[in-house]
């Protein structure tokens, strides 16, 4: 009786696949960090801070794809917008990171970003207040696409509005936003975005150490999402949102209030897809409005399918690969990307709808696995 | 400004329950009525679906709906549990309780339960974790999160799987199971829920007839406590557990009363034989 | 049949050559004349140009060329030429009289003939002439629209002169008029001034709006510049009837370009209402199908170049087979292995889409192409002189309206029709009762893909055709779907002409990026509302 209690408490699947995870992830990190800080550049095991830089864009993108996948692979809420939670994140950094340049920038006035003189400003419009502290930007960041986010759901979920009509309503938020920050009068340098920072918390940003320490904070940060998301996922409250994704007219009908579970993981994700973007502005050096391009989210949920939704490792594993591959891809034949990339949402709907994950793994369902995960255990076992 | 005024109010609405549930208000049953259905209409695109139906269920009732396909029987149990929303009437639980502008997770942990025609169960989920979410507990979110299964909680559970019979399959995907036995977990559900009244919709569809049998006893054994509605196109079925039997034609009463009364009754013999020459 | 064509082909020509000959009298006369110009003095211009008058119409560029400036005699060989300025300092050159162009010279090798204010002032008047007095009645309207706002004492009397001979009646309000503005400028008895204003009432000429507003200003210390107190209330009547009709005509242009916008938005969602509203599929490579319509569009140009004018008549059917058959692959070799999986369905589709824009790019490049508009598509209809709509926009709105009209038509009257609401309404029925579901579904799609093909012919005649030409479609195409009702072609109808009005009312309040923002959020806030769109598919079977 107590193995069911155990298997019913959160921590049960913590124990069982966080190890594994954490293993390899910090295990790579880390190896590809001492190989750049302390292997000298002759030795063929050197890392150059250019591929640290590049790992950390992935480390970005699968947390941005984690996110992604608890509400899709869980929820089935298929957002193609959560590239605007990402740039959001991204622009708070980015914004903290403008303050930050002080008077070395181009024109070198104290207060303005470059791209505010520029435009002959004469102030520092009230949102960019207080960006200066980093606290306040990391408060912006969980706070402004936390609550888009919530309003946003709030309105979709309250009034039902699910399946693909709200996927294309997620494109369209994502695609208004776009058009928003395209616009100069809006204060987030226009086209150009945010870009020639010089340093964050005071350490230069072009450095190896910093790169390096970024690098890693990614690493942690991935790890943390993860294991904190693996324990939602367990929880009755996981369950429950299973229950939603899979018939959520039973779920109301039993008494869960369908609604404010899914706005609060709608939330939850979004916060993971701001931090993402807040992490990735700093390694890459620029934010700007390509980021809310719809192309971008639904790219993000390529990564996930490949990778096999509905497992937070698969998101993470489909990020990487399809990162990986389109790195390769461009620098090789740039023009067939698209083509290869089309050719992958195609085949993987039709071929592969549990991904990666789901080929590698037996019939058996990889959502029921999150109960009964341990093998041998017979299934006639009795309860009492 | 409608949209305003409506997201106002459902903002003050959230405010108070939007990560913890207030406690169920106590129904009154003074009069020993627990739901009333008065006056209630629907249409669909100019189809009456219900017409001036009125329905009044008893305390600790088991009552049976039976009744041709289009005769309203679903879209009636649809209003009492907040589906679908009536263009006129009324629908009380108990004396104090107005069910219409409830939403169905309110109206359900008020203590309705409701069984669908289609079993309808969490298929990509466990017959255990199915029973673990209807349990009657704490449906706020703050209280899922760190919900655990207590000793007492997983006594009830077993005992549950006891009465429907899926004690050794309770491991087993819920979507694995064969239609009688998702039947049977679906009742499952409603049994752990521990509801005041109970709607079923065609619960014997699919099962055998031993199964069917157990299902009657299981319903009868049930009245007293609670209050359960059954809908039932089985005669046999319906004849080996009903007291009171309510028959709806057109989206409205046509008959109500015993067994023996409904079937000698001028009128259901009219709609369901014909007029005799 | 081909003797006849010859018949008229020869009296054709015959013909031309006439009025060839007709011309070359004048031109060699008036090039007489013109090499007198060779070596005069500025003093004896004047005499000289006096007789160009008598050369009608053919002295016209001639003297035009000379008021700018622009008249050069070659040094070679003393020819009169017209010049302009090229980017590399050389003159392009043209024959003055002929308009026969030449070879560029550098400017060493020209004279500039000289001309002073007198002169210019001699030149305008025999220009304002010649056209006043042309053969064409819509140079002469032109001319007199000209002198609207210069009613110097010499055009008065000229005008007054034309006004004895002119026979076309709109020439003869417009000469009315002007001399209506010159009456009221200039005369001091109230009883004149008063019928001229009674004259210039109605008349939607800008200058008249101006004239009224002048005499109605005030100066610095608030006193009326008009001193008679009759004429005055007499002019702000007649301005604030001119305001009046001036804001209806600018809200006719609003709605004319709401029609238009929504017109092109009902072409786009047409085709994603069948594949969408009957098939329930959402099929984002629906902007790419638009794009293929209108890249068929260009091809199909490049394939007649001599029949620029039809080409467009063509394009249209074969854009609808192309875009259709386009349609009808996806169908089959995709989504038809999707059935019953939305989202899947709609990230498919989406690689499709991203297939297509790539392959689009790697076969035509990714530059803009032009598809260039026949005659008849240009132009614009001028109902008044601030008030015009431009044929393009005119025949693509009415063109919306006929194929949603016949679409209506084949969804009514059709066994396709049938099959299609049949497959739409209950798919397991239909099949049971030997409706071939398979088939049908492929030729929904293919329909509406081939609508979305059509809709890319119309789009070439208003914007330039590139890869991203679709991408913006399925969004608009989506709200304007959801707004009206899913699987309702008449709520898509509302929706178009709604959302384009929308759109362009408030483009001149909010701009129009902040005017695509307003109008996605309050879609969002819509769906709230009526979750199922302005005209839902009612009944128990839609649920």
């Amino acid at each position: 009786m107590s193995t069911i209690r155990n298997q019913f408490s959160s921590l049960h699947d913590l124990r069982e696949k966080a190890p594994i995870f954490l293993a390899v992830l910090f295990g790579t990190t880390i190896y590809a960090s001492v190989c750049n800080l302390w292997v000298p550049e002759e030795s063929i095991f050197h890392v150059t801070t250019y591929t640290i830089t590049l790992l950390g864009k992935y480390l970005c993108y699968a947390l941005l794809a984690l996110s992604v996948d608890v509400v899709w692979g869980y929820c089935g809420i298929l957002s193609l917008g959560h590239g605007a939670f990402f740039a959001l994140g991204g622009y708070t950094m980015g914004m903290y990171l403008m303050r930050q340049v002080g008077d070395r920038g181009v024109y070198g006035d104290p207060l303005l970003p470059d791209f505010m003189v520029f435009l002959d400003w004469q102030e520092l419009p009230w949102f960019w207040h207080g960006f200066d502290q980093f606290w306040v930007a990391m408060l912006a960041m969980i706070l402004v696409p936390g609550l888009l986010a919530f309003v946003f759901g709030w309105l979709a979920f309250r009034s039902r509005v699910a399946g693909v009509y709200l996927s294309i309503m997620t494109q369209a938020l994502t695609y208004a936003l776009m058009l928003a920050f395209f616009r100069n009068e809006m204060g987030f340098g226009g086209n150009n975005g945010l870009t020639d920072f010089k340093d964050i918390l005071g350490f230069n940003l072009q450095s190896d150490n910093v790169r390096v320490a970024l690098f890693l904070c990614s690493a942690v940060v991935l790890a943390l999402a993860y294991c904190l998301s693996l324990l939602i996922m367990s929880s009755r409250f996981g369950r429950v949102i299973l229950g939603v994704r899979d018939a959520e007219n039973r779920a109301r009908f039993i008494g869960f209030k369908t609604e404010n579970y899914k706005v609060s993981l709608f939330v939850y994700s979004a916060i993971l897809a701001a931090i993402a973007g807040a992490l990735y502005v700093p390694q890459v050096g620029i934010i700007n409005p390509g980021e809310f391009s719809p192309l971008n989210s639904i790219e993000v949920v390529v990564w996930v399918a490949v990778g096999g939704r509905g497992t937070l490792y698969g998101a993470i594993v489909g990020a990487l690969l399809v990162n990986y591959a389109k790195t390769r891809f461009t620098a090789v034949f740039p023009e067939a990307w698209l083509f290869a990339l089309g050719a992958l949402f195609v085949s993987v709907t039709i071929f592969l709808p549990q991904g990666l994950m789901g080929l590698i793994k037996d019939k058996r369902s990889v959502t029921g696995k999150l109960f009964f995960w341990r093998k041998g255990r017979k299934p006639e076992e009795e309860i009492v | 400004m409608t949209i305003l005024e409506d997201v106002k109010q459902a903002v003050q609405r959230r405010q108070s329950n939007f990560f913890s549930a207030k406690p169920p208000p106590a129904v009154d049953i003074s009069h020993q009525v627990l739901l009333y259905v008065e006056g209630l209409s629907v249409s669909f695109d100019g189809f009456k679906a219900l017409n001036n139906l009125n329905l009044y269920i008893n305390d600790g009732e088991l009552r049976c709906l039976i009744g041709a396909n289009g005769a309203g029987k679903t879209t009636l149990m649809d209003v009492i549990t907040g589906k679908t929303h009536p263009d006129t009437g009324h629908v009380y639980f108990g004396q104090t309780i107005d069910l219409l502008g409830k939403s169905e997770s309110e109206i359900a942990q008020l203590g309705i339960g409701r069984k669908f025609q289609k079993p309808t169960v969490f298929e990509e989920q466990s017959v255990l974790a199915n029973l673990e979410l209807a349990m009657k507990v704490n449906k706020s979110i703050i209280s899922t999160l760190w919900a655990k299964l207590s000793p007492s909680e997983l006594d009830w559970i077993s005992q549950v799987l006891e009465i429907i019979g899926l004690k050794s399959q309770y491991r087993m995907l819920a979507g694995a199971l064969s239609h009688g036995q998702k039947q049977w977990l679906e009742i499952g559900m409603l049994l752990i829920a521990d509801p005041r009244l109970m709607l079923v919709d065609e619960p014997v569809a699919g099962m055998t007839a031993q199964e069917t049998e157990r299902t009657a006893e299981l319903l009868t054994s049930l009245a007293g406590d609670r209050t359960v509605v059954v809908v039932e196109h089985d005669m046999e079925f319906v004849r080996s557990i009903a007291k009171t039997v309510t028959v709806l034609h057109q989206g409205s009463v046509l008959a109500e009363g015993s067994m023996s009364d409904v079937q000698n009754n001028p009128a259901v013999i009219e709609v369901y034989l014909g007029e005799e020459d | 049949m081909i003797s006849l064509v010859k018949h008229i082909l020869g009296i054709t020509l015959l013909i031309f050559s006439f009025a060839i000959s007709a011309a070359d009298e004048v031109e060699l006369d008036l090039r007489q004349i013109s090499q007198q110009l060779v070596g005069a003095k500025l003093k004896a211009l004047p005499v000289i140009i006096k007789q160009f008058e008598a050369g009608g119409e053919v002295a016209l560029p001639m003297l035009d060329a000379m008021l700018k400036g622009r008249l050069f005699i070659r040094k070679s060989d003393k020819l009169i030429v017209v010049g302009e300025r090229q980017e590399n300092g050389d003159y392009a050159l043209m024959d003055a009289l002929s308009a026969e162009s030449l070879t560029a010279l550098p400017k060493k090798q020209l004279k500039k003939v000289k001309v002073n204010n007198r002169l210019r002032m001699q030149l305008r008047d025999i220009i304002a002439r010649v056209t006043l007095f042309s053969a064409d009645p819509d140079i002469r309207e032109s001319a007199v629209r000209n002198m609207l706002n210069k009613t110097s004492k010499d055009n008065i009397a000229m005008l007054e002169q034309a006004k004895n001979v002119e026979t076309d009646s709109s020439v003869m309000e417009l000469i009315d008029l002007a001399l209506a503005i010159n009456v009221l400028t200039t005369s001091d008895i109230q009883a004149e001034r008063l019928s001229a204003l009674e004259i210039m009432d109605g008349s939607l000429e800008p200058i008249v709006f101006n004239t009224l507003s002048t005499l109605l200003a005030q100066d610095d210390a608030g006193n009326n510049l008009e001193a008679d107190k009759v004429i005055r209330e007499k002019a702000l009547k007649l301005k604030n009837s001119i305001q009046q009709e001036i804001d209806f005509y600018e809200l006719m242009e609003k709605l004319f370009f709401g029609l238009s916008l929504g017109s092109v938005l009902l072409l786009a969602a047409t085709g994603l209402a069948i594949t969408f509203g009957v098939m329930g599929v959402l099929n984002m490579a629906h902007g790419e199908l638009i794009m293929i319509g209108a890249y068929t569009a260009y091809v199909v140009q490049l394939l007649m170049p001599n029949t620029l004018e039809y080409s467009i008549l063509v394009a249209i059917p074969a854009a609808f087979l192309v875009a259709g058959a386009v349609g009808v692959l996806i169908q089959r070799g995709v989504i038809r292995f999707l059935h019953g999986r939305p989202l899947e369905t709609l990230l498919a589709t989406f690689g499709i889409s991203l297939i297509l824009q790539q392959a689009v790019r790697s076969i035509f490049s990714p530059l803009n192409r032009q598809v260039v508009s026949p005659s008849w598509l240009s132009g614009s209809w001028e109902l008044n002189p601030i008030f015009s709509l431009t044929y393009n926009r005119l025949y693509i709105l009415f063109f919306a309206l006929l194929v949603f009209f016949i679409l209506q038509l084949v969804l009514k009257r059709t066994s396709l029709g049938l099959n299609v609401r049949a497959v739409s309404q209950n798919r397991g029925m239909a099949k049971a009762i030997g409706v071939r579901t398979e088939w049908v579904d492929a030729m929904t799609f293919g329909l509406g893909s081939g609508i979305a093909g059509i809709a890319g012919v119309a789009l070439s005649q208003l914007t330039n055709v590139g890869p991203n030409l679709g991408q913006a479609y399925i969004i608009d195409s989506f709200m304007v779907v959801v707004f009206g009702g899913v699987g309702n072609l008449w709520g898509t109808l509302v929706g178009a002409f709604s959302l384009g009005m929308l759109n362009k009312f408030l483009e001149p309040v909010t701009g129009a990026v902040l005017a695509n923002i307003v109008i996605l959020v309050s879609i969002i806030l819509f769906i709230q509302k009526r979750p199922r769109g302005l005209f839902p598919q009612k009944g128990r079977a839609a649920e």
